[in-house]
């Protein structure tokens, strides 16, 4: 019966030495330490929830670098596009131009030569109608130093007025 | 390192209680036979002396200060050095390490006896080594822990998340330096019963009446009225029945502390008298042959107390984790099994 039979004395030094560790303990170890393991855990709650929202920031912000990428990229094919065209209508006009220019200066040409070939033309038969006057006068004054012969000539001609 | 010192701590232990039983046998084929019983009751019970070992005729032994106070001769404090081998001081005597008067006066026995010197020394140790860890935080701040901060820090978070968190709920905080206090006191005390020449100081029914007691005044304090609706008015229970249930619910408030009591007192104390008995073997068979299977035995009896040491502290705890939080439940969904099994979380609206 020895062993289960409480002593009292045992249980008030129980008592006492226990109930002054549980206030010690309390004031200088357990109320520092659950409050550091606290403290530590939600740094490293607020640490992975930073991390994760600049995980997500990353993203965002990757996102809106292809965005503009992809942005810069249609605007250059534009600038590009629009270039070609324009260069394509400036060697269109460019040509169109150059013929048309061409043929006005042919056109020129042409009237230029057409107008000398006439002047030429009436120089030549101004030049052949002295020629003929001048043989024809020649002529008529050999021949009318001869009296008979200027007489016939003038009949002839007022027979074809008598026609007329 | 830890487990070389257990292991030293472990052999140290059984040559220790070995060579103890060795000046019995001595004496033993002088005058009386070896009685393993009385040996083993005087090896778990407490003393007023701590008898560390014999050599030869020489006993070493540590005399430790004797308190006791009479109604008519008031308060005597002396060595129990003056008491040894059946002395008679200021009219006090020992009788099978009970302190009486010789005058059949009523004695109040406040010895510092050896259970009381291993409680001293169990919670100088706690608060050596628990002052030293918070420190550690203080220095450390939120950085990773060091050392005994380490070793500790675990079993710091286990009692908090696994023992109070789902046991008690969301109002665990105010019990944790209980529930903590109480675990590292019922380990370390253990671990010291363990070693050479310790004392069976959580093997004393005295300390854990008392640690049930403060269990149950815990638990009766921070009780609410839905844990006393639950034993004057059970739920579901018809009105004629109650005059049944009223008085088992009664008795269950007590009985829960008292088999915190028994359970921690009668694993401890039974692991002594296992180991010891494997010892007694030796001397009862007078034979040196019988040795190394006592010493195999109780080696294996020991590895299983060093378990025992840690697992009586945290069962101990988680039970009265689980009686505070019946107490202070706000509601009683986990009476019937709707919900409110995660203590972590529970006590939400209904």
């Amino acid at each position: 019966m020895n062993i289960v039979t409480p002593e009292i004395g045992l249980i008030f030094w129980q008592v006492v030495i226990f109930l002054i560790v549980v206030l010690l303990l309390r004031a200088y170890a357990w109320k520092p330490i659950l409050s550091s393991l606290k403290e530590r855990e939600s740094s490293i709650e607020g640490a992975l929830r930073m991390a994760d929202q600049a995980k997500l920031e990353m993203q965002q912000l990757q996102a809106g670098n292809e965005k503009l990428l992809a942005e810069a990229r249609m605007e250059r094919d534009r600038i590009l596009k629009e270039a070609t065209t324009m260069s394509n209508q400036f060697i269109e006009q460019a040509k169109t131009k150059a013929t048309e220019e061409g043929a006005r200066m042919i056109e020129q040409a042409r009237e230029a030569i057409r107008n000398e070939k006439n002047a030429a033309l009436a120089e030549v038969k101004n030049t052949a109608a002295q020629l003929s006057i001048d043989i024809a006068e020649r002529i008529l004054r050999r021949e009318l130093t001869d009296q008979p012969a200027q007489q016939q000539l003038v009949d002839s001609y007022l027979k074809e007025v008598k026609l007329n | 390192m830890k487990r070389l010192l257990f292991a030293l701590f472990c052999l140290l232990s059984l040559t220790a209680r070995a060579s103890e039983p060795v000046a019995t046998t001595a004496d033993a084929t002088e005058s009386e036979n070896f009685n393993p019983g009385e040996m083993i009751l005087h090896h778990i019970g407490d003393s007023h002396e701590w008898h560390w070992f014999t050599l030869g005729e020489t006993h070493v032994t540590t005399y430790l200060p004797v308190i006791a106070y009479r109604a008519g001769s008031g308060l005597s404090v002396f060595s129990s050095h003056e008491l040894a081998e059946g002395k008679v001081h200021e009219g006090l005597k020992l009788e099978h390490e009970h302190l009486v008067s010789t005058d059949g006066a009523k004695v109040y026995d406040f010895s510092i006896t050896k259970n009381v010197a291993t409680l001293m020394i169990a919670s100088a140790l706690l608060l050596i080594v628990f002052i030293s860890v918070a420190r550690g935080y203080a220095k450390r701040g939120t950085a990773a822990p060091r050392g005994m901060q380490s070793f500790f820090e675990p079993l710091i978070i286990f009692i908090r998340d696994e023992v109070a968190k789902k046991s008690i709920g969301p109002k665990y905080e105010r019990y944790m330096p209980y529930l903590l206090t109480v675990f590292f006191f019922i380990w370390f005390s253990n671990l010291l019963g363990l070693l050479p020449g310790g004392a069976n100081l959580t093997g004393n029914i005295a300390v854990t009446l008392t640690l049930a007691a403060i269990t149950l005044l815990i638990t009766l304090f921070s009780s609410n009225k839905n844990y006393w609706a639950h034993i004057f008015a059970t739920p579901g229970v018809p009105k004629p029945l109650l005059f049944i249930m009223i008085p088992v619910e009664l008795i269950g408030v007590v009985v829960k502390p008292f088999s915190l009591m028994v359970r921690l007192f009668a694993n401890i104390t039974a692991g002594h008298i296992v180991t010891l008995s494997f010892i007694s073997l030796i001397f009862i068979f007078r034979n040196i042959g019988i040795a190394p299977i006592s010493i195999a035995f109780g080696l294996f009896i020991f590895f299983l107390e060093l378990l025992v040491a840690i697992l009586q502290a945290y069962i101990f705890t988680l039970l009265t984790a689980m009686y505070i939080g019946g107490a202070v439940e706000d509601h009683h969904d986990a009476d019937y099994q709707i919900g409110g099994g995660d203590g972590a979380a529970p006590a939400q609206a209904h």
